[in-house]
């Protein structure tokens, strides 16, 4: 029986989850090609160039805030339901998630886009960080602030349903999906206490003029407190994909289990204390803290790595299964013309190349080179960009089926698109980050200046606006395969057959074998709110020492 | 608990690359001597850099024999000198940067090389910097600091160290020379 059959409530709020994720995606997604084509040059007709940042705030926030957080809600309210095989805690708490994520999404785009007309008086042009005292209309802040208190509301609803299933089941262990959601949200429940002061102490009274000025220093320490472990609640969910869908696609099991556990709960620990590692060479933070948050921030490779183990490891045992063989032989034996199975697999392919980049970024002292240039967004594009988005799109041609009781239609267009969002990934991304190297700067809509050119170590500037340009092009059109498989899919009749199942196997080694300590998380929290106190206690006391809102800057409208 | 022994060596493989990159970045602070920007440049009230008895008057003075101190204003859209003169220094020179703002963040890089910080209204943000041979660099503002953003950028020129001149209130090395 599929999951919108047993559960069709759940199925009903995932699949609108999704929607409402995918036409954020659709509208980001154009942005991004605007973008893509206008600071490279090729053509600058879409927008003016003042106008390019609102481009660039929709850009951001309708992909890594609107696009991410209604996916992942879909996503772990059908993990949890599936994996505890037993319906919702509370519909009614469904449903206020949902509509307090979308009032959020309908305040801040309209605070976004209102910026492309005159006659508006409304805009937001502060990009997806929104440092003051450049300022947006209040409906942004307002707006943002619901989206982190609908996915507060959803969590709730997660760990309420948990709850109750813990009631039936006294002394069984969590099943891993549900383990994985719950400690992901915990991680985003520690973290967003960061933006959310930000926002509602500060922002939102400053914005409505209650009071006069903010600090600026202050609110960028507040927003990276939540901005570096927000990549975290993005990834996660595609490594719950990773760990407990891919081993199924692959034609066997996932690995280890306990490693599962220790992975995800090494996340909660370690990625809140790591906010400075972006704030390198921000002034007024002594040296001490950001050689804290860098070794913080190197210790989480270690899951990132052991999450490439398992991952592979997994693949090779479904391989084998299936008759693969030879020292790297196997590879041939995996279904790459199954459209979930390719997607999900070049996405963590990529996510290798863009773990490595990000290694680079973590380096204090090479940070130097880097930060703020082009290679900064080359290196996100493969994360979020590819190893969230692209993971995301190719688990809905797996999942979609299962929440709608459609077959998957457009199937050779499904088939086509994880290798065209590749190939567009690995040209856009190759050149964004070599254009980091020569010194082009992120965020501006024509990085050419009149009184110098910026050199090139390898290749050309021009041969990498082209990669940029044309990679930009495919992405889009990867985007426009995915858009019309779903619409389509969503749009067909009902079937009898699905070609999916939703079952997932066991774990190679299961929960059994590993200590039941690592299922008290409680204890897990407790430790991971200490090492924040032990981070960050200092520094933000000595930001505070001087006032709150000292040194206060007034707004700068945009 | 159970691990598999591939995923034992794989473990320890990865906490050793790990010390190793923690490694590196010790070894640049202690060898040559890379320093994180930090909170030394201290803070300044962004409205009233008029008052300060450099920002007031910004430009490059001499501090001490080829030393110097540059004090930079980013606003939005230029720097300021940058923008509209070059910021000069002499060859040969260690210059420290003094950067703030009046207004929004902004950045400071030298493009192409790793002079590269962030500029925030009330802190001072302090580089410094060896400049050893002549040549001519782009500045260029890496933060999104309002709608023409795209146009805040200078240059800085290193000259040979016989063009270098400074008028000699700008020489507060206390030395003279």
């Amino acid at each position: 029986m599929a999951f919108v059959d047993e559960f069709p409530f759940e199925a009903k709020l995932t699949r609108h989850s999704f929607g409402v994720a995918f036409l954020a995606l659709a509208i980001g997604g154009l942005f991004g090609l605007i973008q893509a084509l206008h600071r490279t040059g090729a053509f600058r007709g879409f927008v003016s160039s003042a106008d390019y940042y609102t481009v660039l705030t929709g850009h951001g926030v309708l992909l890594v805030l609107v696009f991410t957080t209604f996916f992942i809600a879909g996503l772990f309210n059908w993990g949890v339901v599936r994996s505890l095989d037993r319906p919702l805690h509370s519909k009614r708490l469904g449903r206020a998630w949902f509509y307090t994520l979308l009032l959020g999404t309908v305040l801040a785009s309209t605070a976004i886009l209102g910026g492309f007309f005159d006659s508006v008086p409304l805009s937001a042009d502060v990009l997806f960080t929104f440092y003051p005292p450049l300022q947006a209309h209040p409906f942004f802040y307002i707006g943002a602030a619901l989206i982190v208190v609908g996915s507060w509301l959803a969590g709730a609803n997660y760990f309420l349903t948990y709850r109750a299933w813990r009631a039936e089941n006294p002394g069984e262990r969590i099943p891993l999906q549900t383990f994985m959601v719950l400690t992901t949200m915990l991680l985003w429940y520690l973290s967003t206490l960061g933006v959310a002061a930000e926002v509602v102490l500060f922002l939102i009274p400053w914005s409505l003029g209650i009071v006069g000025g903010v600090d600026p220093l202050l609110s960028r320490t507040l927003f990276w407190f939540f901005g570096h472990p927000v990549v975290y609640f993005w990834l996660l969910p595609a490594y719950l994909i990773w760990y407990t869908v891919l081993p199924k696609l692959s034609g066997g099991r996932l690995f280890s289990d306990p490693l599962a556990r220790v992975v995800f709960l090494l996340f909660l620990l370690l990625s809140t204390p790591t906010g400075f590692h972006h704030q390198y060479l921000d002034p007024g933070i002594p040296e001490g803290f950001k050689a804290i948050a860098m070794t913080n921030t190197m210790f989480l490779l270690l899951p990132s790595l052991l999450t490439a183990f398992t991952v592979v490891a997994s693949i090779e045992h479904g391989a084998r299964q299936s008759g693969g063989d030879g020292l790297f032989g196997w590879l041939r034996a995996l279904p790459w013309d199954d459209p979930a199975f390719a997607g999900i697999s070049l996405a963590g392919l990529m996510f290798a190349a863009g773990g490595f980049s990000g290694m680079i970024n973590a380096g204090m002292s090479i940070n130097y080179l880097v930060h703020n240039t082009l290679w900064v967004p080359g290196h996100f594009h493969l994360t979020v960009g590819t190893a969230f988005a692209l993971t995301a799109m190719a688990a809905t041609f797996w999942l979609f089926p299962q929440i709608s009781g459609k077959r998957l239609r457009l199937r050779g267009a499904a088939v086509a698109q994880p290798y065209v969002w590749f190939l567009g990934m690995v040209l856009m991304s190759n050149a964004m980050h070599r254009a980091g190297l020569a010194g082009v700067p992120r965020r501006t809509a024509e990085p050419q200046y009149d009184a110098f050119a910026f050199d090139a170590g390898v290749g050309g500037i021009g041969e990498m606006r082209a990669q940029i340009a044309l990679g930009g092009i495919l992405l889009f059109l990867g985007l426009v395969l995915f858009l019309a498989v779903v619409f389509r899919t969503w749009m067909a009749p009902r079937d009898e057959e699905l070609r999916v199942t939703g079952t997932i196997p066991p774990a190679l080694s299961g929960p059994e074998n590993s200590p039941p300590v690592l299922d008290n998380l409680r204890l897990w929290t407790l430790v991971a709110v200490a090492l924040v106190v032990l981070t960050y206690s200092l520094p933000l006391v000595s930001m505070v020492a001087d006032g709150l809102l000292t040194p206060g800057l007034p707004p700068i409208p945009v | 608990m159970e691990i598999h022994r591939y995923e034992r060596a794989w473990l320890a493989a990865s906490l050793v690359l790990i010390v190793l990159f923690i490694g590196t970045v010790a070894y640049g602070a202690l060898g040559p001597s890379v320093a994180m920007v930090d909170a030394e440049g201290g803070t300044v009230d962004p409205a009233a850099l008029d008052d300060h008895p450099r920002f007031s008057d910004p430009g490059v003075y001499q501090t001490g024999e080829d030393e110097y101190a540059a004090y930079v204003i980013a606003r939005r859209f230029a720097f300021q000198p940058g923008s509209t003169d070059p910021i000069r220094v002499p060859e040969g020179s260690t210059v420290t940067f003094y950067i703030t703002s009046p207004d929004v963040v902004h950045g400071f890089s030298l493009a192409g090389t790793n002079v590269n910080t962030m500029v925030l209204p009330g802190q001072v943000t302090k580089v410094t910097v060896d400049f050893e041979e002549t040549g001519e660099y782009g500045v260029v503002c890496h933060e999104y600091c309002g709608e023409a953003h795209h146009e805040m950028a200078g240059t800085l020129v290193v000259v040979p160290s016989g063009e270098f001149d400074l008028p000699e209130e700008r020489d507060v090395s206390g030395g003279g020379s």
